[in-house]
């Protein structure tokens, strides 16, 4: 399971590439309904942590994900 | 006179501008007395956080931002429309598109591979983005289009939208056009200017001297310009301020060579004949030019040349906005067609800033100095793009 810093980094990156606030950036928070994030900006956002924790994420793997927590599991489970 | 059809009156009833001589109408008039432009022209006051949240601006290209600024400005200028949205078009021109974003991404392809590149990079780049933008930002729902003809396609663009007016498809079309092709991108200088520079159509001196004998090119800007296109009758039962009409509008191609106009200015002279024809008016009756006036040796002498076999030897007085604000190519044919219609409300003619010793090749009437008082009359707005694409516009005081 992940740690404080590498949460901090998993938020950063959402913070940067989705332009929410910090406080926003939350387990249960979803994608489509609290971080007003199309699919575009999970394709970016997914980029952005590949490239944050030098991982690859094949795009089949994104299949329902829409929490904030399924996303941070995901990372956490390839690293 | 020559007979047209039977066309709805076409009128401007919104104004949007942002240039580096001023944001807002009013700013930018001033501003086309102001002095001339030395190196690139940016809108440096522009802050799109006016206009997008941080994320909306990340997520658009600077030409699309322009785009939408223009166009607020233009409808909040114009009034509540009171339109069925359904009947509202917008019809919007830029010559390059998204070249930052392309640059951008380019250098992150090269870096990093093609799956580092962006998602956004297609919808940020394309030329469509910025008519898109407008559409969705204001809920627009008539047709949505966009113009791409180098340095006349706000002028074209503008040229379509008063046939969707006039033909009676939409009541009201927000229409002009946005360039942003000189911003640095992913560290680097821009490569726009790189490559006007390199096809030796930037002025070497930097200094923007339309019709002046020591002319050497053209001095580069970004900027965005829109006109809200009423019909008459509509403009007029919502009490809407009516700045001028638009009286006609013509498009040719010289069918010659990419970037060199034809010899004689033949595309050019018809055009501006057919766009006094399709005004309905004949060559006698138009009150002022504001000439496409790059400050290129080929196109002012070429320009010069086309005005003269339409109009006779002086003929009516003519001026280059572009000694101010420089070329914003896309974009240029909308702050020419702005400076036209303001001049008409103000009864000025803004002066061709930079031109201090006309070329003596040159037989025109050219404002220098100061703006000149003028009685009201039809003006007629040239552009000319790479590629041959010839467009005029004739604006005209509204009358009864």
């Amino acid at each position: 399971m992940g740690d404080d810093a590498t949460f901090e980094k998993f938020k950063k990156c959402a913070v940067d590439v989705l332009q929410v606030p910090e406080d926003k950036v939350v387990p249960e928070a979803s994608f489509s309904n609290d971080l007003n994030a199309d699919s575009l900006d999970l394709v970016e956002f997914v980029m952005a942590l590949e490239e944050a924790f030098s991982i690859t994420v094949d795009e089949t793997e994104l299949d329902g994900i829409d929490t904030i927590g399924q996303a941070y599991d995901l990372v956490v489970s390839k690293l | 006179m020559t007979e047209r059809g039977p066309r709805r009156r076409v009128v401007v009833t919104g104004l949007g501008v942002l240039a580096s001589c001023g944001i807002g109408k009013d700013a930018f008039f001033a501003g086309l007395s102001g002095p001339a432009a030395v190196g690139p022209q940016s809108v440096g006051a522009f802050d799109p956080a006016g206009w997008f949240d941080p994320k909306e601006a990340r997520q658009t290209d600077r030409f699309a931002q322009l785009s939408v600024a223009a166009a607020a400005l233009a409808l909040d200028d114009a009034g509540e429309l009171g339109a069925d949205p359904w009947r509202v078009g917008v019809i919007f021109g830029t010559g390059t598109g998204g070249l930052a974003t392309i640059q951008e991404q380019m250098i992150l392809l090269v870096a990093k591979g093609p799956r580092r590149v962006s998602p956004r990079l297609v919808p940020m780049m394309m030329g469509n983005a910025g008519a898109a933008a407008i559409s969705i930002r204001f809920g627009l729902h008539g047709p949505c289009e966009t113009v791409v003809t180098a340095c006349a396609s706000a002028t074209h663009a503008i040229g379509q939208a008063l046939r969707l007016v006039g033909d009676g498809r939409c009541d009201a079309v927000v229409t002009g056009g946005a360039e942003a092709a000189i911003s640095r991108s992913g560290g680097l200088d821009p490569i726009g200017i790189a490559a006007f520079g390199n096809m030796t159509a930037l002025s070497t001196s930097g200094h923007s001297r339309p019709f002046d004998r020591r002319r050497d090119g053209f001095v580069i800007a970004e900027g965005g310009g829109a006109l809200v296109l009423e019909e008459l009758g509509h403009a007029v039962s919502r009490g809407a301020h009516v700045y001028a009409e638009l009286l006609g509008a013509a498009s040719t191609a010289d069918a010659f060579h990419i970037t060199a106009p034809a010899p004689g200015g033949e595309g050019a002279v018809a055009c501006m004949e057919l766009a006094l024809a399709d005004a309905g008016i004949g060559a006698a009756e138009v009150a002022q030019i504001n000439a496409h006036g790059t400050s290129t040796p080929l196109n002012d002498l070429a320009e010069a040349e086309a005005i003269e076999k339409v109009f006779g030897r002086p003929g009516p007085p003519v001026t280059s906005i572009k000694g101010v604000t420089g070329h914003s190519l896309g974009a240029a044919g909308a702050l020419e067609a702005i400076a036209s219609v303001l001049s008409i409300e103000g009864g000025l003619i803004p002066p061709t800033a930079g031109l201090e010793e006309q070329d003596p090749e040159i037989h025109l009437d050219i404002v220098t100095g100061a703006a000149r008082a003028f009685t009201p009359g039809p003006v007629l707005s040239n552009s000319f793009g790479f590629g041959g694409h010839n467009g005029c516009l004739v604006f005209g005081p509204v009358s009864p």
